[in-house]
């Protein structure tokens, strides 16, 4: 979620001075795009040490937790949006982590790479795993050990009872709203408990 | 760590007395005391950066620099110019506690009750808790001329410390930041105190806590207690890598009493040492209060409800991954009580190898997220400080600061004592 104008573009989908829970928020800019923009609060959760550091000192609040633990440390419908951007496709039990941003939150915000990307499908038609931009790691080394597409996020989302209120692709910082399954190298859900 | 110069150089302790009576915790009133304490920096014109800094156990007001004696303060990585709270932005007051035996009315003085006829206090002294501490500080703080410090720290014990201040007192902070904390001790920890409770008053020379009288002091007991406490501040890893199963000689003696194994030698030497300069009705009394620590007790066992006045204080809490004594699972229920009332609170959890001795140490990722966050405190400072300047006159920069500001930097290479202090 480098490119800052994703991030406006997320930005914008939160409410103003909503309460805000973002879950793996890295360096913290989010957050403090949301604060000064949004007169947003909240936490950042973030298990990085290097991110922890930066986070504080970006002024954000920042937790230091491992996701894959759970959020038992916030009590359900406590944020009014949960942030899930770029981690999901880190985490194990991806599924309960799902399940466990409807609980937390009012909204849900997801943002993932979509591996259903033309230029991946292309390559994986000449038999390669893809390296992209997005998705910029070797099949042996990358994070990325839940790895789906616009459209698979699509029916996980109705399987743990999520009413999706938007969704959209971001490629190259714009936002794609027809074919995001071929078109954008990045997917995003906004979603709240069905 | 030894032989580092103390950036915050030579400082001398002050003490200040008070007559308006303490009531305590207990029922019983502390009629009169005066407190030890130490400063390190400016306090601004605005008397907005200033930064209380509580000990734990077996530690005092010397908290950074050194005294003529060469003994350097127990958090002087931390404190200092240039360091992660730096006393070029911040005026930082260390404070002794009550019942302790460095310097603030404790054990050792003389009881003023005429029935003592002139008496120390010794097993007499009041029993006193972390909120009566809080609240003496509390008088220190106004009488320096703050009526809102930006920051109250504290590591272990101290923690606790900052906590309380934030539960009871949160007008008069507006960052807590507590360290390597907890906020009750576990049965455990209760029995590893009891253990060097039983250590110290099972001791033939301890005389029910009047020692003083009969010229001994219980050196044994206190060695013990010692001993028990360090197992408890060191994890299995590090006392592993520093001792491991080596022996003091070549050859086993094949004796039941003698020291066979190095780690028994550190122990038996760090119990002695302590047992040299720690007063035991004071460690009776500190281990009591780490056991009575309990905020959530008034509501029920609820934490939350507990840390419910603190909602607008602003919080860094850091745990250590090896720390088995104050558990980074400890540390993260106080967090999950501040979110829970909407706190700002921020936590970082140090992927340290010493144990609980890990909050004294200067262990990069540590004190960077401390650094990064007394940053924080320090902006709000100055903004503060540009909003009141003009109503505040530069001639009410205090006096109070005295000669300990005229820091003299690191000329002196002081050697520190060869072991850290170590503290709970």
């Amino acid at each position: 979620m480098s490119p800052r104008q994703d991030l406006e573009i997320i930005a914008s989908l939160v409410p103003q001075g909503a309460r805000v829970l973002d879950l793996g928020c890295g360096d913290g800019e989010l957050l403090a795009l949301l604060r000064d923009r949004k007169a947003c609060t909240g936490y950042g959760i973030e298990l990085d040490d290097g991110n922890v550091l930066k986070s504080l000192q970006r002024g954000v609040n920042v937790i230091q937790l491992n996701l894959e633990e759970g959020l038992a440390l916030f009590d359900d419908r406590s944020f009014d949006v949960v942030l899930q951007l770029e981690t999901l496709q880190n985490l194990r039990r991806t599924e309960a982590m799902l399940l466990e941003t409807a609980r937390v939150g009012r909204i849900g915000i997801v943002s993932f790479p979509n591996f259903a990307h033309w230029p991946n499908r292309l390559q994986v038609l000449n038999g390669r795993m893809p390296v992209t931009r997005v998705l910029p790691y070797q099949w042996y080394d990358t994070p990325n050990i839940r790895v789906g597409t616009f459209a698979d996020f699509a029916v996980l989302a109705r399987r743990c009872g999520l009413k999706v209120t938007d969704s959209f692709g971001l490629q190259a910082g714009r936002v794609v709203r027809t074919a995001p399954n071929l078109r954008a190298s990045v997917a995003v859900f906004k979603f709240e408990r069905g | 760590m030894s032989g580092a110069g103390s950036a915050v150089g030579q400082v001398t302790p002050q003490t200040l007395y008070f007559d308006e009576p303490l009531p305590l915790q207990s029922g019983a009133v502390l009629s009169h005391y005066h407190l030890a304490f130490e400063t390190y920096g400016t306090l601004n014109a605005s008397r907005s950066n200033a930064v209380l800094v509580c000990h734990a156990l077996n530690a005092s007001h010397h908290v950074a620099g050194v005294w003529a004696d060469g003994s350097v303060g127990w958090w002087d990585n931390l404190v200092g110019p240039g360091l992660p709270l730096d006393t070029t932005k911040f005026f930082v007051i260390g404070v002794n506690n009550l019942g302790s035996c460095f310097g603030s009315t404790g054990p050792m003085h003389t009881n003023p009750d005429p029935a003592a006829k002139g008496r120390p206090w010794g097993a007499d002294f009041p029993v006193v808790t972390v909120e009566d501490w809080v609240d003496a500080q509390v008088r220190l703080v106004q009488r320096l001329g703050i009526t809102q410090l930006a920051a109250v720290v504290g590591g272990s014990l101290g923690g606790m410390q900052a906590l309380a201040w934030a539960v009871r007192h949160p007008q008069a902070l507006r960052h807590c930041v507590a360290v390597a904390t907890a906020p009750n001790l576990s049965a455990q920890n209760i029995a590893f105190n009891e253990v060097a409770r039983r250590a110290i008053i099972t001791d033939p020379d301890f005389h029910g806590g009047h020692f003083y009288a009969h010229g001994v002091v219980p050196k044994r007991g206190l060695t013990v207690a010692r001993m028990v406490g360090h197992i408890t501040y060191l994890s299995d890893d590090a006392m592993g890598a520093k001792f491991g199963r080596q022996l003091r000689a070549a050859e086993l003696a094949y004796s039941t009493q003698e020291i066979e194994f190095q780690i028994e030698s550190y122990l038996r030497h760090q119990g002695d040492k302590f047992s040299q300069y720690f007063d035991a009705n004071t460690y009776l009394l500190i281990t009591r209060a780490l056991d009575y620590f309990d905020p959530a007790r008034a509501h029920g066992g609820n934490l939350t409800a507990a840390l419910a006045p603190a909602r607008g204080v602003g919080f860094l809490l850091v745990s250590f991954t090896t720390d088995w004594r104050f558990a980074p699972a400890r540390a993260r229920q106080i967090v999950k009580a501040l979110v829970d009332n909407r706190a700002a609170v921020n936590y970082a959890e140090i992927d340290a190898p010493q144990g609980h001795d890990a909050f004294l140490l200067d262990d990069p990722r540590y004190h960077a997220v401390m650094r990064a966050y007394f940053e924080r405190v320090s902006g709000q400072v100055s903004g503060q400080v540009s909003e009141q300047i003009s109503e505040q006159v530069s001639e009410q920069i205090s006096e109070q600061t005295g000669e300990q500001t005229s820091a003299k930097l690191s000329e002196q290479l002081l050697e520190q004592p060869s072991e850290r202090v170590s503290t709970t």
